[in-house]
Formats: C-alpha cells, structure tokens, sequence
C-alpha cells in the first residue's frame, strides 16, 4: 500500500482500551482495502469505480464471556465508542466456557513471506487497464460472427493490508494485493441467446492469462452451448468439469468446519477417520502455497497457516476448525480462523481436490451415454444431509464423445453417495482459483429433464 | 454537496449524484441457549458518481472528509467526461417521498436485555414443540440505515430505514437421521412486531415442524410434472423466472430473454405481475430508491402481457423511460442498479383446495430456499425445501427438498389455474446481483404450472 498506511498502533490502543474497561481478553483484525475496478462493454467504457475501505473489528471477553464490534470510522471517538459497546455487549451475553483467545504460546512467531503482494513495478494507468479489459472482449466478439452481444469484461485489483493483535501483545501485519480479469460476451443464433464467462484471477499481474485468451475461452464456453435443450429424465454418469468439480469440493469442506460439526449440521458428523470418498480422492487445505489467492501467513487468531490433509486416500483425517469449534469438539483448532466483521468463522484457504492419472478427454471417452456439466446453478445443496440437486448445463457424452448441449436439466444425488462414487479423476488441476480440482467422473447420478 | 456538484461535478456529464450513508447493524445469536453472539457494527461512507451516455465513474470513501468527497468527484468524473453532446439528459426526479415506515421505537434502539428475553422464550418455544428437537440457533438481526442522496438536476432527498430480520433455525434426530428445519420474518417493523399475533411461537414450531417433517420424507420425483405452489414464500417463482429478466440494464443491453418483448404475451392471462416498493412496513419497501426516486407500483404483466421494466435513473434515460424507483445499492461502496422490491402476483378466482384437487399426479411445493436464474438464456431454478406428492388430487407423502428448474418466458405461460389466497412472504428475502445484496419481498396467490421439471432422484 501507499505511504499512508494506517499505524498497527491504532489496533493496540483499542485493546489496551478494552482492558482498561474491563475485558479479561480481547482481539482485533484492522483491514485497509483499495478497489479498482473498470469495466467496458462493446468496446465502451461502462463503469469505472475507485474505491477505498477501512474496517476495524474487536473482539472482547469479559471472563468466558464475549461479544464483538466493527467500524469503518477509525476517528478517536468512534473507536472508544466500538470499545465500550463491545465490552457492554459481553456482558450481556453468557459465560461459555469454550471461549477465550488461543494460547499464546501457539501464535506465529515468524509470519512466513508468501509473495502475496506484488512489490515494486508501477501500477497500470486507468487506461491501460481499461484496454486489457477491451481486448479481452475484443478477442470474445471477433473470434465467432454469433457472438453478438456482450454483458463486458471486466479488469480489477485490489491492494489491502491486514493487521492482526491481541491484548497479549500480540501484533502482525501483511500486505495481498490481487488482479483480475473477467468477460461475459453473448452467443446467439436462430432467435435463441446464450451468455457464458471466463475469468483469470491471481496475486501478481503478470501471472494473469492473457486478454484475448480469456475472451476466446469465454467464447467459446458461450457458443458451445446454443441449440441446449432437455433431456429425457435418466440415471447416468456425471463428469463434472473443473469449475463445477471444485464446488462439490466446497461443499464437502462446509460440511467438514467446526460450527457445522458443533451445531450437529453436518452429514460428516462422527465420520472422522471413516471412509468418506472413493480411495482415489484426496483432499488438502494449503495455505503456505506462494503467489496462492487462497494463501496467507497466519488465521485469523494469529495462528500459523499449514497444510492440512482434510481427505486422505477416501478417508476424511482432519476436520476445519477454528480455536472455539475445535474446543467445542474436543479438538485442536486447525488454524482455520477467519475474521469479518460479525466475529471469527472458519475458512479454507487453497482447498485442492489432488489431480489422478487419466486425461479429462479419457475420462470422457469412458463414458457410454452419460451428461458433462460445465455450470451449476441454484442452492439446492442440504449440508445437513448431503442431499444435492442442483440446475445444469452441459453437453451428452454419446459413445464417448461430447455431443450435443443440455440445459434445463437438473443433477440430483447425494454428497457422500457422490464422493464415494468417484470413477475417475481427472490430471487437469490448475491453481486458478481458492477452491481447486480436476475433472471429476461420478459413476451414478440422476440427470432429471423430460 | 453544492460545492461538489456544482464545481467538481458540473457541465461535462449527463447525471451526477453524491449518496452519504451511516448504518448500524446488531446481531444477536442464541445458541444452546446460550447468548453465542453479540456484535454491533458501524459503518458509514460516501459514495460519488458521474454519468456520461452509458458511462459511469463511481468513487467511494468511508472517510468522509471534502477533500476525500472531492477526490473521489475528480474520480468519478474523469471517466464520465463527455466528449461532445449526447442530447440525453438526466432525468430529473421528482414526486414525494412514501411515509412507509416511521417507527416509535426503531429495532436498533429496543433494549437488549427484551431482545434476548424474546430469543430465550423461542428457543423454549422450538424445544417444546417436538422431543426430537436437538438443536435451537435463534437470531435476531436489526439495521439503521440513515442515507442522503444529492442529484445534479437540484434534487436532495434523505430516508431513515429500520430493519429487522428473527430466524429459528433447528436440527431434528432420531435414529441417527439429522434434519434441519428452518423459519423467520420480519420487515421495517419494531421488535415487538414477533410477540404480535403470536409471531414469535409461531416461528418456533414451524421451524420444528419443517425439521420434524423432513426426518419421514421419502425421495423426490426426477422428471416433468404438473407444480402446484402455495402462497406466500413460493413467489420467489416470480423473482427468478420473470424478476430479474425485466430489470432494466439487461433490457438496455438486450442480454435479457425477454428483452424487446414489451406487449407481447409472456404469461397465461391469469396472470398479473407487480413490483410495488410501496406497501407499508415490507422488507422490500422503500420511501425513495437509492437515487432518490420515490418507490412505485409497476405492472410488470398485465393478464399474461408484458407491460413494463424496472428503471434506475441511468437505464431509464437510455431507454427514454420513466424511472421506476428501482434503483437500489446494497451500500455507499456500490453504484445502484435496477432491483426488485417486492414483488408478487395478484390473486385469481380458484379455491386453492380446488386447484389440488385437479392434479391427478403431481408436486405440492410449499416453502422454499434460494433460486437463481441465468437471464440471458432465461433458465431459472429455486429449491423446494417443504413439498409433498400430489396423488389423484390429495396431498400425500412429503418429499425430500429438490431444485425445481424452469424457463422465465414460458414458465408463466403454463399457469393454469390461479387461487384467490395471495399472501406476500414473512419478510425474509435478500436478493443478489452482481456481487450486490438487497432485501425484498416476494408474493404469490396458490398456483398450478402445467410441467415444470422436478429435481429429485426417484426416475
């Protein structure tokens, strides 16, 4: 960030604050954020926003007691006033006695360099980032005459600063910085449209794809999908591509975070060292990966990032867990911690689905008469149970060869029915994003339509 | 602002606006019956924009200093710099205010220990309501917002909006089996809105009742069938099939389905379609937009024929519309956008008894999760979470929650019979949009869609 960074001091003069008003404990998280965003549509700049936020969040305990607060006004005043309600808060709210601030002992004590801030090198002008977003569309609407309209592409970054302390004296910063570039062009033929995207995000500039790459694939992904329609309602196999992969991935870790396990709202509770997925599945949250979006140095309580086998060979080795959650469960936090601005909450950091041997187009070519998703839509997920059925879009795999598109169709099953009918997994992993993993085949799924 | 509008702002573009917002969020979570969370949050900020043709330049700040306002103007401004005329001009605002939601005591100012009493009592509540209630999560969330909105065109308008949103949440078990089940409500209303007509005991031993239920239901149906959906909630149909696709940016851009389809028949003519920013004390309502245009009724169909848009201020003068007083922005960091409010469908003649009756085959559905629609291709689904089989025109077994998919312009043509029973949902909905949360409404009378396709697993 730019010279005017906010002093960590602020942070420690609002827990010594809290202290003095009576909190046993207390932690807080500063974060200073700078947003640019500009986007273009048919070659015109559409919107262009600058922005720049400040959050500071305080967490206090009076006893076993807790309660929190947050505010965007840093001025004296408004601070003290975060202060006193939070300790005001606490008091109300009742003794737990799984709550409280990790032992200090176990707080990082070298917080580790992930190169998740691009240093030195000048930022771009407005302009120049304008024009990424113009080729990127550009390349979209040239390379096919059906791509005839566009919702824009758009080129973003971010530069934030967090800093995390506790009224034990703990205090440590760092810095992230992210970019982006994304296009939604519209494909359209015999009356009918299809819009489909494509984006490239990352913590350094110059590791972003390439403008016209992204606008091609974004094309592409839009026109592969005109002339979709139903299916006939079947039970089949389900290749899921990487995108969508990586979301059952996400559902599998909500399932696996400590408030879902404590609240008993989870379908993988009590399966800790049980079989959970086919052999070949493995699943690793690493949050030490440099250059990663999902890295960073330490959780929200100040504890060192690792890297956790979540899933190892089908069998479910470890749970997410903050320092609360892990209490609740008897358990060690995971140094999973996550911070806004209601409280801690658990998150994933590079959540990675490990790639298998078979190439996606072999894993494809397996499959007899079955359904390629490419999208999912809707919230149609039950964490509770693992029931799933959610919207589709794709293409029919006949004979082994992807065929014809398919839309209004529906993928139902059930989470850990779906993870242990895992058949194939793809070696198309890429870090593209937080949540990862290659082309999955799922042996049995009902695919509802006509 | 005058300053800022007038100096920083002035001459070279179409529209300018400066919106300043304080808000304060409270959020209490009774857990295990226990007090798990208590946070307040305090946010306030600026946010600048200049509009030129289609451009816009949107600066904010949550430090409102006149320097940081004037940056964030000369941000703004630099890329909705007008190069030659457009001849469009801003549209200038007008009409007054709604009085929609004054409130003796607003819910951020209820003292805490009656909020908390309220939250104990429901939790006692659920946990009675049925033995194998195993888990109680009761919330209660309350909001301020107070904003000011300055226009180019001399218009200054400010609006004090009150919030509250109660949930109950449990887990059911037996035998090992776990389900969740879950009930809320709220609007622009005091807290003592829940201890009214039994609001509060009501929640409780629906959220038992929808877990409870779910425990003995057997699996979905997969294939087309005929729906019938209940009042209420299930209107969040409306929202996914037809809503988003009549907002007024995807029109302008014609990445809508049903972009240039004004005056063409979109529904069967028993249906009529409105969004209505305007009924007292509703979690959708507004006094004005976020552009400060007072809120309205639109008639989005009218028996089945497509007769308006939701305009913000920008898409309706590209349009050479009226504004409709659907521009709305989740906070002073987001430039606003065509949103709904609440919207609804109005009632029809059919008993709702009837209406099953006249289903030899099919899916009772009558609360719901979340939907989500893809505008450009028009396919929509939303989740059932409580529904039950239809079979010769009695409802039957409850069925395991499944994601009902459709497409917006022919889904409501399918509508065949429409009942006299519309009632608007409990207050619960909060939309997203490009990254952009807003709460509405939604509404429905009990309807019957001749095939729409069920996600379930039974073939």
């Amino acid at each position: 960030m730019s010279g005017e960074a906010i002093p960590p001091e602020l942070l420690t003069d609002v827990l010594r604050r809290a202290r003095a008003r009576g909190a046993t404990e207390a932690d807080g998280f500063l974060i200073e954020e700078r947003h640019f965003s500009a986007s273009v549509r048919l070659g015109q700049v559409d919107t262009v926003k600058h922005s720049r936020e400040q959050r500071l969040s305080l967490r206090v305990f009076a006893g076993k007691a807790s309660a929190a607060a947050s505010t965007s006004d840093l001025s004296r005043a408004s601070l003290e006033r975060v202060v006193d309600e939070a300790t005001s808060l606490a008091r109300v709210t009742a003794e737990d006695p799984h709550a409280g601030l990790p032992d200090p002992a176990d707080l990082v004590t070298a917080v580790p360099d992930l190169e998740l801030e691009e240093r030195g090198g000048d930022d771009l002008t407005p302009e120049a980032k304008i024009e990424r977003a113009r080729r990127a569309e550009a390349a979209a609407l040239e390379s096919d005459p059906r791509i005839t309209n566009s919702e824009g592409a758009e080129y973003w970054d971010r530069r934030a600063r967090y800093v995390y302390a506790t009224s034990h004296g703990f205090a440590q910063g760092y810095a992230t910085t992210a970019f982006g570039l994304s296009v939604s062009p519209v494909a359209s033929a015999n009356g009918e449209m299809q819009r489909d995207y494509w984006y490239s995000a990352a913590r350094h500039r110059e590791a972003l794809e390439d403008p016209a790459a992204i606008g091609r694939t974004a094309a592409r992904r839009a026109l592969r999908r005109l002339g979709g329609h139903k299916v006939r309602s079947v039970e089949v196999p389900v290749v899921f591509d990487p995108d969508t992969a990586a979301s059952l991935v996400r559902s599998m870790a909500g399932a696996a975070s400590g408030p879902a396990l404590y609240r008993r709202a989870s379908f993988l509770l009590d399966r800790l060292g049980k079989r959970i997925a086919a052999p070949a599945v493995t699943i690793v949250d690493d949050g030490l990966i440099p250059r990663a979006l999902g890295s960073r140095p330490f959780d929200g309580e100040g504890l060192g990032t690792r890297s956790t086998v979540v899933v190892g060979e089908g069998v479910l080795e470890s749970y997410l867990l903050d320092s609360y959650s892990a209490r609740k469960l008897g358990l060690r936090s995971t140094h999973h911690a996550s911070r806004d601005g209601a409280g801690v909450g658990v998150a994933t950091t590079n959540l990675i689905l490990k790639p298998g041997p078979t190439r996606p187009e072999d894993l494809i070519g397996s499959v007899k008469n079955g359904f390629y998703v490419t999208e999912l839509i809707g919230f149609g997920v039950n964490g509770v149970t693992g029931d799933y059925s959610r919207g589709a879009v794709g293409l029919w795999i006949e004979n082994g060869e992807l065929t014809y598109p398919v839309e209004e169709v529906t993928v139902a099953g059930n989470l850990l029915e779906m993870f242990g009918a895992i058949e194939g997994i793809g070696n198309d992993l890429r870090l593209r994003d937080r949540t990862v993993s290659p082309t999955l085949l799922i042996g049995r799924m009902v695919v509802a339509g006509n | 602002m005058e300053r800022l509008l007038g100096g920083s702002l002035a001459g070279r573009v179409d529209d300018a606006d400066i919106y300043l917002e304080y808000r304060v969020n409270e959020e209490l979570v009774l857990e295990e019956n226990v007090v798990k969370k208590a946070s307040r949050h305090v946010s306030q900020g600026a946010g600048v924009r200049a509009q030129a043709e289609t451009r816009t330049g949107y600066a904010h700040t949550d430090d409102i200093s006149l320097s940081n306002l004037e940056e964030a103007a000369r941000q703004a401004r630099a890329i909705a710099d007008r190069t030659g005329t457009s001849g469009i001009l801003a549209v200038p605002s007008q009409g007054r205010a709604h009085d929609l939601y004054a409130l003796a005591e607003p819910p951020i100012a209820a003292a805490l220990d009656r909020k908390l009493e309220l939250l104990r009592r429901i939790d006692a509540a659920a946990r009675a309501a049925d033995p194998r209630i195993a888990q109680v999560i009761v919330s209660l969330a309350s909001e301020q917002i107070v904003m000011l909105i300055a226009t180019a065109s001399g218009w200054t308008i400010g609006d004090v909006r009150p919030l509250t949103r109660l949930n109950v949440t449990v887990i059911a078990e037996e035998n090992g089996k776990r389900e969740i089940g879950s009930w809320g409500g709220g609007g622009r209303v005091p807290c003592d809105f829940f201890l009214e007509e039994d609001r509060w005991t009501r929640f409780a031993t629906e959220a038992a009742r929808q877990a409870t239920l779910k425990l003995r239901a057997v699996e979905a149906p997969a294939g087309t069938m005929t729906v019938v959906l209940g009042p209420g909630w299930p209107g969040i149909l409306l929202h996914e099939a037809i809503g988003h696709g009549l907002e007024g940016d995807f029109n302008r851009k014609g990445v809508s389905a049903f972009a240039g389809r004004l005056g063409q028949k979109v529904a069967s003519e028993l249906v009529t379609v409105v969004d209505d920013g305007t009924i007292p004390n509703r979690r959708g309502s507004l006094n004005v937009d976020d552009e400060g245009t007072p809120t309205g009724r639109t008639v989005l169909i009218e028996n089945g024929i497509l007769t308006g848009y939701m305009q913000d201020r920008l898409n309706a003068r590209l349009m050479k519309m009226a504004p409709t007083g659907n521009g709305r922005r989740e906070s002073y960091a987001h430039p606003p956008m065509p949103r709904m409010t609440n919207t609804f469908m109005l009632a029809g003649q059919d008993d709702p008894e009837d209406i099953i009756r006249s289903v030899p085959k099919g899916l009772y559905a009558v609360t719901f999760g979340g939907g989500q629609v893809d505008i450009t291709s028009g396919k929509f689904v939303f989740s059932a979470s409580e529904a039950y089989l239809i079979e010769d025109g009695r409802v039957t077994a409850p069925v395991k929650g499944a994601t009902l998919i459709g497409n917006g312009p022919d889904a409501l043509v399918r509508v065949s019979r429409v009942g006299y029973d519309l009632k608007l949902d409990e207050g619960v909905g909060t939309c997203g949009k490009d990254g952009q949360s807003v709460p509405v409404g939604v509404g429905l009378p009990t309807i019957r869609i001749d095939g729409m396709t069920v996600g379930g697993t039974q073939v």
